[in-house]
């Protein structure tokens, strides 16, 4: 198995600056956003711009929600392993706000798919946007595309795309590896 | 461990303690999603329920119709009352032309014990105990145990005292297996003649002073008197009764400790528990209530999980 190193810990933070720029951009002082981490993995990066946003940019009552789409997936009862929830964490209602999905690989677009009906449980936003880390755009079943993304990949199917954060592991990187 | 260790769930006494641990943790999960704005899931979609009660029951039956559509399955409801039942036809027959019209799953209450084990042999579809007879009702003991879990963070090592006619509790059998299986300990509190002759071989201790028992527990956990089930008197009176097991304020005020106040309903007010008791602050019947809708979703979606097309 070949492991590739394609974002170190100095692209991502740069990444993050970048992206958060490009969030304020379009959502000023975010008084009628909301970020929504998607549970498990897209929760580290939204949690990371969150602060960012709130310590580097000075942005006041950002609110952030985590939300697990676990019960939302397609693919219940058709895999070998069962699917365990995570915590959703939304002690917000979502009703005429704007929503910034976040997640940190978008691939087959299924996840998001699974996230814009969970959404609804929690009322009817104005708009949904969706930021990504990790765009693979060639790996997409659904039409899916992200507004806001920190890098596109052009990985084959057979590849797998890794992030880590120092959070859980030892630094924060992405790889990429043939399976 | 995130799967269950059994195929259906027909009574506590067939889980080992990682399967309550999964059904919480799955529990807590819903407990979230009925709390929101729009309560409902799609993950059962294309599930189909059958809710056989060949014995009344409101609040069960409820809480399992709205667990199954909170989880976007299709639900049948058929009762016993306004069935072939009592046209002569057996219940695997009952079932099975059931089945015919493509059912996963089904929750059956029945009077005579052992109907869901006799069932879950000769049909093929996940059967889940919603009652059989005075044997077990698993799904009472789990938001139970759930609900002691909630109040007082955990119910490893709590003291709980089940008061009331045991003889005739399948809710006293299913929460004696489920608090012995998290490791809490368990007392039985009532009239001698209510206490099944043997019941110490499960291991719990009898206790017919009422005072004692209440003073020894963390939970009190209240039972009906279940008229209905008797063929003979067990007691002289229901005054006597109240007078010697029937909680009320005063009782509750001497004991100079706080207790958890429980009942899994209906509740004879003014009989074995007062009304002032059953409303107070230290009771969390109706937390049971809600607490028992996202424990059999849990259930139900476990269950699910197992179903391959």
């Amino acid at each position: 198995m070949s492991k590739k190193t394609l974002l170190n810990s100095k692209d991502i933070e740069i990444i993050l600056h970048r992206l958060a720029c490009q969030l304020i951009e379009n959502h000023n002082d975010f008084s009628n956003t909301v970020l929504i981490g998607l549970q498990p993995r897209g929760s580290f990066l939204a949690n990371r711009l969150a602060n960012l946003l709130k310590t580097d940019y000075n942005i006041k009552n950002l609110e952030l929600g985590l939300l697990d789409i676990t019960f939302y997936r397609d693919d219940f009862r058709r895999k070998e392993k069962p699917l365990a929830a995570e915590t959703t964490e939304m002690d917000f209602l979502i009703e005429g706000k704007k929503v910034v999905i976040i997640d940190d690989v978008l691939f087959s677009g299924r996840s998001i798919r699974a996230a814009l009906t969970a959404i609804q449980s929690y009322g009817r936003p104005e708009n949904i946007e969706l930021l990504v880390l990790i765009d693979r755009r060639f790996s997409r079943h659904l039409p899916i595309q992200p507004n806001y993304r920190g890098r596109q990949v052009d990985a084959i199917n057979e590849e797998r795309v890794l992030v880590t954060w120092k959070e859980t592991s030892t630094k924060d990187a992405v790889f990429i590896e043939l399976k | 461990m995130s799967e269950l260790s059994v195929e259906h769930l027909l009574g506590i006494k067939y889980l080992k303690p990682n399967d309550i641990d999964v059904i919480f943790k799955t529990a807590d999960h819903f407990k979230e999603v009925i709390n929101r704005p729009i309560k409902k899931v799609p993950s059962l979609r294309d599930i189909t329920i059958a809710n056989l009660f060949f014995e009344n029951s409101t609040r069960t039956k409820l809480s399992f119709e709205l667990a199954e559509k909170r989880l976007s399955a299709d639900v049948i409801n058929f009762s016993a009352g306004q069935s072939s039942v009592k046209k002569g036809e057996t219940l695997i027959d009952t079932v099975n032309n059931i089945l015919a019209m493509k059912v996963d799953i089904v929750v059956m209450r029945h009077g005579n014990v052992g109907a869901g084990v006799f069932l879950s042999k000769h049909v093929n579809a996940k059967i889940i105990n919603a009652g059989d007879g005075t044997h077990e009702h698993p799904t009472q003991a789990l938001l139970d145990s759930y609900s002691i879990r909630e109040k007082l963070g955990s119910v490893k090592g709590k003291k709980i005292v089940i008061v009331g006619d045991i003889l005739h509790s399948r809710v006293a059998l299913s929460n004696i297996f489920a608090l012995q299986l998290q490791g809490a300990k368990v007392k039985v509190c009532g009239p001698t003649t209510l206490i099944p002759k043997h019941i110490t071989s499960l291991g719990v201790e009898v206790e017919t002073n009422l005072k004692k028992a209440l003073e020894w527990c963390d939970v009190a956990n209240v039972l009906r008197v279940q008229h209905e089930r008797m063929d003979i008197k067990y007691f002289p009176s229901t005054r006597e009764y109240t007078q010697l097991f029937g909680i009320n304020q005063q009782i509750l005020d001497n004991l100079g400790k706080k207790i958890v106040i429980m009942h899994p309903g209906p509740i004879n007010r003014g009989v074995e528990i007062t009304s002032d008791v059953a409303d107070s602050n230290d009771s969390i019947i109706l937390n049971q209530v809600e607490n028992g809708v996202a424990v059999r979703m849990a259930v139900i979606y476990l269950l699910a999980q197992q179903i391959k097309r």
